[in-house]
């Protein structure tokens, strides 16, 4: 059920990156690469875009709050009239592309698609892609809020223009990604130049594809770039979870600490339950449902992760040893 | 209400059209049904079936008086088509949408994004830019004022008047609006499952919410007696008459069923409500007493589109997957 529903929706990308990372030149690769794919790009502007096929909107990204009492819960009110333009068109389109303005904040973006009842109907959020330049990040993490926010968004991250640093600078640079984002695919590219499957296709909000929570720490980047205003914390427990004790607790949690956390996720083993529970939540809007049995080989292990702001760390850890049952 | 009894059901009066491609409008011209499809064809159902191609892309948007329908589409056209199946070009923007049109006496408004269009029979366009992309566009009744609906509010904007645009503030997107018959009320619908209205003589809000879903579709009955939407499962009904409007009153529910009910339209001259729902059913409903009339079986796709001919003596219908029906009563 669950699978045919993912598949007749059409998968959304969401493209972000700061001013000059080469974004534009990644959307242009997308569309130019003979995938015999046709798209719909929703762009701020219009540059110089390849446009044989595919079709092009300009939109004027309208920020919105929705009336129900979080403030951080904030769609892109022009998208969703746009999409449900794009949805009556007869002939459809195998995904839609959604590039936003340098200095966007990617969460509205991805947040209208789990708010708009149609829109979510129809479409589905498949992954946040950022282009960051290797050369300047590191300045732009430290003076562009923007920028992190784009980094700490990310599912997947290209580290472009790395023919302008050394190996070292890479390392450096890929430490304080990780500092931030522990999670998201890292490419190194020069001109934005990557296949189009490590881009498209990547499914990260669907609970189908939540296989593992690997992070990808680095001690050494936590230790040298700890960042006190975003980071990523993870914690574990072999012990299962009350169900009765979790759900409150992270419902209350992302109301209370909502504008603060980016990104959430988790891999959950509860009492008596023979199945992974899965959810992953943006801002407030949090998504879970039962996966799978657990393999008999399978350590039924619980694993959650938050990227977010001024994290309280011992507070969150607390509360979720709470949770055991 | 009589358990027993079966309601009575007028489906084998309907006239029923495949078309081919999902409705997203309805009207009448004169006596003829006509549906829009999202492809940008308006298919003419009435004795001898007619299409018309008004847009080369998708149509969406729609107003219609007696005598001709105006859409507008992502092609960037307003055109106007007349009973005949001819059809005039009246606007044209390469590369922008035209995402809402309003029909007044003698002029067409229209929006392209953030701003809104007047343009008169006679005498020059005139444009007004909003703070955000327009939800909704509606004349009043005598067409001298335009309701804008956006972002934060509603913008009443007079076009042939000096005077400032008034703007009815209240937090939220506002995506559809109407005015009262009586000119003492205009109400949005909202991206929020909820409606909004403001009272015009003292500027007094009126909430409307308890929806479960966002409210696609508003009509108000005959006289004005009461203001039907779509969005939960059964027709709302908002009691209207007095000046307070539906303030500490609760509204009425018709056709209560376990499925969401998509589209209403108001009969033109009797208290009657015609409901479609999201399984393709309509019903048609006496407002004083609720007795139904079943109009259309479910068939599993959505009712998008209904219209009743302007003496109420028959009402098209068409789905989301490409199915029209006509009732002559």
């Amino acid at each position: 059920m669950a699978d045919t529903q993912t598949q007749s929706k059409i998968p959304v990308t969401v493209l972000t990156g700061y001013l000059g990372a080469g974004k534009t030149t990644l959307l242009n690769r997308i569309l130019s690469e003979p995938h015999g794919k046709k798209f719909a790009v929703v762009v701020n502007e219009f540059g110089e875009i390849g446009i044989d096929n595919d079709l092009v909107v300009g939109a004027d990204e309208e920020v919105f709050e929705m009336n129900n009492g979080c403030i951080c819960c904030t769609v892109r009110g022009d998208l969703i009239r746009i999409i449900d333009g794009l949805l009556k068109r007869k002939d459809g389109f195998d995904g839609i592309i959604v590039e936003t303005t340098g200095l966007a904040d990617p969460a509205p973006v991805a947040q209208t698609f789990f708010v708009d009842e149609t829109v979510g109907a129809k479409t589905t959020l498949d992954a946040v892609v950022t282009v960051a330049d290797a050369k300047w990040l590191k300045d732009r993490l430290k003076d562009a809020p923007e920028a992190k926010n784009q980094i700490a968004f990310a599912d997947v991250i290209l580290l472009n223009k790395t023919d302008l640093v050394s190996e070292d600078e890479l390392k450096d640079v890929e430490l304080r990604i990780r500092a931030i984002n522990p999670f998201a695919r890292i490419h190194r590219t020069q001109r934005s130049d990557i296949a189009i499957d490590k881009v498209l296709g990547q499914g990260a909000f669907d609970l189908d594809r939540i296989q593992a929570i690997d992070p990808d720490f680095l001690e050494a980047g936590h230790k040298h770039f700890h960042d006190e205003d975003m980071r990523s914390v993870s914690f574990t427990s072999d012990a299962p979870l009350d169900p009765d004790k979790f759900f409150p607790w992270i419902q209350e949690l992302t109301q209370r600490e909502g504008p603060n956390i980016l990104r959430s996720k988790g891999i959950l083993a509860f009492k008596n339950d023979p199945e992974r529970f899965v959810f992953q939540g943006v801002h407030m809007i949090l998504d879970g449902d039962h996966q799978r049995p657990w393999k008999e080989d399978e350590p039924k292990v619980s694993r959650i992760v938050f990227i977010g702001r001024k994290l309280n760390v011992p507070e969150l850890e607390k509360g979720f040893r709470a949770c055991v049952a | 209400m009589a358990a027993t009894s079966t309601p009575s059901s007028l489906t084998s009066k309907l006239r029923v059209h495949a078309l081919g491609g999902a409705v997203v409008g309805a009207a009448y011209l004169g006596t003829t049904p006509v549906l829009a499809l999202a492809e940008g064809v308006l298919a003419f159902a009435g004795e001898e079936p007619l299409r018309v191609e008004a847009h080369k892309g998708v149509l969406l948007s729609l107003a219609a008086d007696a005598r001709s329908i105006v859409t507008g589409g992502d092609d960037g056209r307003v055109v106007r088509t007349r009973g005949d199946g001819s059809t005039e070009v009246l606007f044209e923007q390469k590369g922008r949408w035209i995402d809402q049109v309003a029909l007044g006496a003698d002029a067409v408004a229209f929006s392209a994004g953030k701003t809104a269009h007047f343009l008169p029979a006679k005498g020059e366009m005139k444009t007004l830019a909003v703070p955000s992309t327009v939800g909704g566009l509606a004349f009043a009744f005598k067409g001298t004022r335009l309701a804008v609906a956006h972002y934060g509010g509603v913008t009443l904007w007079f076009p042939n008047a000096q005077a400032k645009p008034e703007v009815l503030e209240w937090k939220g997107s506002h995506r559809g609006v109407a005015f009262s018959p009586d000119m003492r009320f205009v109400v949005t619908t909202m991206q929020e499952p909820a409606l909004h209205g403001w009272r015009l003589a003292d500027g007094g809000h009126m909430r409307m919410s308890g929806y479960p879903a966002r409210v696609k579709s508003m009509a108000f009955t005959a006289g004005g007696k009461f203001l039907a939407t779509s969005g939960s499962n059964e027709a709302i009904l908002w009691p209207f008459a007095s000046k307070e409007g539906p303030m500490g009153k609760q509204p009425s529910m018709l056709v209560p069923r376990d499925v969401r009910a998509s589209c209403v339209a108001a009969h033109p001259k009797d208290e009657v409500l015609a409901v479609g729902f999201e399984d393709g059913m309509v019903m048609m409903v006496r407002i004083s007493d609720g007795a139904e009339i079943l109009v259309r079986a479910p068939d599993a796709s959505p009712i998008t589109a209904m219209a009743w001919r302007a003496d109420g003596g028959a009402l098209c219908m068409g789905t989301e997957g490409g199915n029209a029906g006509v009732l002559v009563l």
